[in-house]
Formats: C-alpha cells, structure tokens, sequence
C-alpha cells in the first residue's frame, strides 16, 4: 500500500501547473536549503530528462529556486522567485544537461557561500513528492516524508554507536537507517529517519560524537 | 485498512457509516492525529478549492499563453444565452476550467489527485452546490469520499499520467468526483462505487499527450470533459443504473491498459496530440521564445 493517507490523494495544496515538474522540484530545492542548513550566495542547477526539456514551461526554475529560498510548495512567491533571489543576494544558473539520467525529472543543484558548498541530486516521483538520490556524492534514498538527520563521519568502528546513542537517551525512534561509505576507513555517512523532529539540542551533541565531522537535518 | 472499492463498501454496511467516514476513521487510525486536525486540514484544502475557481471565473492566462479566459466564456455564455447542456453542467464545466487555468497560470491549486487533473473533483463539487445547499461539513465530507475511491485507484492502478496515461488522473478524479456527488446527493455507498465505475470505463484507455510537455492542452478541457461525465454517471446512479463490470475490476481494467500503452502516449509528449502538426509547431514556438 503506496498511498496511505487521503491527503496523498486529495492535497498538496501547491503553485501549479505540474505536481511533478513544480510542486516535486521545489520540494527538492528545499531539501537542498534545509540540508545546507542556511541561505546559498550561489546555485547551480543542471537539470536532465524531462525537467531540461520542459523546465521553463513548467516553471521547473522558479520552484527549485522557490525552495532555495527555503518557500513551501504553495508559496506564492515561487512565481517571481527570479527576484526574491535578486534581493536575498543568490546568483542562480541553469544548465539544461543532454545526457540521460535514471529517472526522467532529474536535477543535480549545487549551491555555496563563502564557507562552503554542498551538493545533491533530486528526483521527483509523481504527485509532488520528491527523493534525493545522491549527496555530496553519496548515493542514498531520501524521501523527505519524515524528519531525518545527515551524519558525515570517518569511517571508524564505535561511530555509529554513538550517534545512535544520545538518539536512544533522547528517546527519538527511528525509522529508517542506513550507512553509506565512498572507501572503506575514509568518509562515510549515515541517514537517519526519524519519527520526530530533531531538537537543536540533539544536533549539538551529536556533531560532539566520535569520529563526526558534520550533522545537518532535515524537517518534513 | 479497505484495499478495493468492494471492502470500503462492506465497511460502510458493516458499521452503518458513510463512505466519508470510513475514510476520516481510517485517516485517524493511519496517521494518529485527532479527528479535529484531520477535518482542519481538509478543509484548508476546500478553501484553496474555492479560491482558485473564484480566481479562475476572473480570467487568468499561462506563461505559455496556451490555456487562459475559457473559464469566463463559458460562465458568460452559460449566464446570457439558452445553452444546450443546461445551466448544472455548464456551470460545473466552467468551475473545472476555471481550477485548471489558474493551474496552469501557476496559480494555488489542490491537487485532486494531481495538478493536471485538479478541476474534476471542485467544478463538480462547487457546480452542484447551489442545487443540494450542502452545509460546510457536508462539502468536506465530499472530499473525504473522493479521497477514499482516489485511494483504492492509487494502490490497485496509478494516479499518474506518466505510469497510466491519462485515464490515471483525469480519469481517476472524474470517477472520484461522481462517486462523491452521489453521496451528497443522498445516495448509496453502492451508488457511489457504481457512478465511479460508469464514469471510469468511459474514460478508459485515454492517453496523456501534453503539447510540449505541458499541462494545458489538451489537460484544461479534458477536465471540463471529465467533470461533465461525472455528473450524467452520478444521475445514471442515482436512477438505479448498475454498471455490469463491478468497480474493482473496472479498476483493473484500467491499470492493464496503462501497462500495455506506449510510453510515448504517458506524459512524454512524444505522441497523440502532442505529435501533431500543430502540436509540434505550438512546442517550437513556445520553447524558441522561452529561451531568449
């Protein structure tokens, strides 16, 4: 059973005209945001499938810039999210890619600022809802239906442990869980459902855990 | 939790409750919120319903300038001539065009079940409105009834034009929007189950052929199409007709089909009206000038 709740059926509420071309993409974009965890300086969105060939139409650009801003799916704003990104000071680029892609509604965005940048792939599944299929090059599926957190780590025995247990002390049950490593003994990192949404508390001392380089979540 | 359209009639037997019910009940089980959130948010969704036919009925026109003012042609023919189809039908017509144009001018919409098939369930909804006088509740317990049959389509079928062309969305939100007329109209939860099946075998093997990937043409007038079959479907069962396929298997019937059509006819716009002359010459045009 796919479809649990009536609201996947009558809802979501959202800026047309595609659940997937504009609710989906600008779920993606504010997975991004969240994920970078403050407002980018920059973003660069290559976009493959059916978002390169049909995004301006569907104002697939405008949504994922929508959700750079951290709007929701039925924020007004996203139709004039070229200019609400003028004035929060974020240069956006698109690049419409002409390889192909697993998943027809693909797109790969990085953003940045003076400290840092970040980087992901979205997928959006039909009916607005939206997965990250990759991570700062971590392939992992994120589905964004539930508060989860994003540990990067070395790649160390007794990492995970620790993360799991200031969870338990805290009570937060989790969902779904799994561990990615890129090589074995360098960076790894783990994804973490949960049924809760995380407190700033919790995210404290989590990044103070072993072997952890940095924690980021992400709320529904 | 009901898996076919011939459990949540059962249930609804069972208990001696409402289609709606069944599905606010089982809302409550699934999601554990209290009865009192679920109604708020589905009534959030009937104000957005609202406003989006009311912005729709003002005139309104796409990025693309394909879709845009048929709304307002219909309402004011509807208002000033003597229409063939009659005033419930045309009215309910213009209301799902109207959802559909604000839609695709990147308006507020509810997707019911999705954006492109979002005018079927409110034009047939706000259509009916002034005929049975419902109450508040009585218009969010409609949606619920929608949402309870959209259900069993999306678990047993697809709701997408990209998986099951477009019999899975403006199919589907036809057949979810008779089936929840009748129950307003004081029918049967069986009644229901036959509206949504009349309806739905009528709309059958339709393709989704969006010119240049868009949802305008041909979505927009699919879903006056689709709102208007709605309503004759509920009449046809609230006059006693049955359809002789049963509701599940019509059901099933619909997801064979989408699994045998061509990807080429399920949301890629590479055929049907989509590979017209026109079609073609509409998607050129459109993306040559987007791009400048």
């Amino acid at each position: 059973m796919k479809f649990r709740s009536v609201f996947d059926i009558i809802g979501p509420v959202m800026i047309g005209p595609s659940s997937s071309h504009t609710a989906g993409a600008a779920r993606i974009g504010k997975m991004a945001r969240q994920l970078f965890g403050r407002q980018p300086k920059w973003a660069k969105v290559y976009l493959y499938g059916s978002f390169a060939k049909t995004y301006q139409g569907h104002g697939t650009d405008v949504a994922i810039i929508g959700g750079l801003l951290d709007y929701d799916t039925f924020d007004d704003r996203i139709k004039d999210a070229f200019h609400f990104a003028k004035e929060a000071g974020m240069e956006v680029e698109f690049i419409e890619e002409e390889g192909s892609s697993d998943h027809p509604n693909t797109a790969r965005i990085k953003i940045g600022d003076d400290e840092g940048d970040f980087e992901l792939v979205g997928i959006s599944i039909g009916g607005g809802k939206a997965e990250i299929t990759e991570l700062n090059g971590f392939e992992l599926r994120l589905s964004g239906g539930s508060p989860a957190i994003l540990v990067m780590h070395n790649d160390r025995y007794g990492a995970i442990a620790s993360v799991t247990k200031v969870l338990a002390e805290k009570e937060i049950n989790v969902g779904h869980m799994e561990v990615v490593r890129k090589e074995q003994g360098k960076d790894a990192m783990m994804v973490i459902e949960t049924d809760q949404v995380i407190p700033d508390e919790v995210m404290q001392r989590l990044s103070t855990c072993d072997h952890i380089l940095q924690v980021v979540t992400i709320a529904e | 939790m009901f898996r076919s359209v011939s459990e949540l009639i059962q249930i609804t037997e069972d208990k001696n409750i409402s289609i709606s019910e069944v599905m606010i009940q089982q809302e409550i089980e699934e999601s554990g919120k209290t009865r009192d959130q679920i109604y708020s948010e589905m009534e959030r969704n009937l104000d957005v319903m609202e406003k989006a036919v009311e912005d729709g009925l003002k005139g309104v026109q796409s990025r693309s300038g394909l879709t845009g003012g048929d709304a307002v042609l219909i309402n004011n023919y509807r208002e000033n001539k003597k229409t063939l189809s009659g005033d419930l039908i045309l009215d309910v017509v213009s209301k799902a065009v109207s959802t559909n144009e604000v839609n695709a001018a990147m308006g507020t919409i509810c997707a019911t079940p999705t954006a492109g098939s979002a005018g079927c369930v409110p034009g047939v909804l706000f259509g009916i409105k002034d005929r049975l006088n419902p109450t508040r509740e009585e218009m969010v317990r409609f949606l619920f009834t929608a949402g309870a049959f959209g259900q069993v389509i999306a678990n047993n079928a697809s709701i997408s034009g990209a998986a099951g062309g477009c019999q899975a969305e403006v199919g589907s939100a036809a057949g979810m929007a008779s089936a929840a007329a009748v129950e307003m109209a004081g029918g049967t939860p069986d009644q229901s189950a036959q509206a949504m099946a009349i309806t739905l075998k009528n709309m059958l093997g339709l393709v989704c052929d969006p010119v240049a990937g868009l949802v305008e043409v041909p979505c927009v007038k699919r879903n006056a199409m689709g709102s208007s079959q709605a309503i004759v479907s509920a009449d046809l069962a609230l006059a006693g007709v049955t359809s002789r396929i049963p509701c599940d298997e019509v059901i099933g019937a619909m997801y064979q089909i989408g699994q045998k059509m061509s990807s080429t006819l399920k949301e890629t716009a590479e055929g049907g009206l989509a590979a017209t002359p026109t079609g073609k010459a509409l998607a050129a045009k459109i993306f040559g000038s987007a791009a400048e």
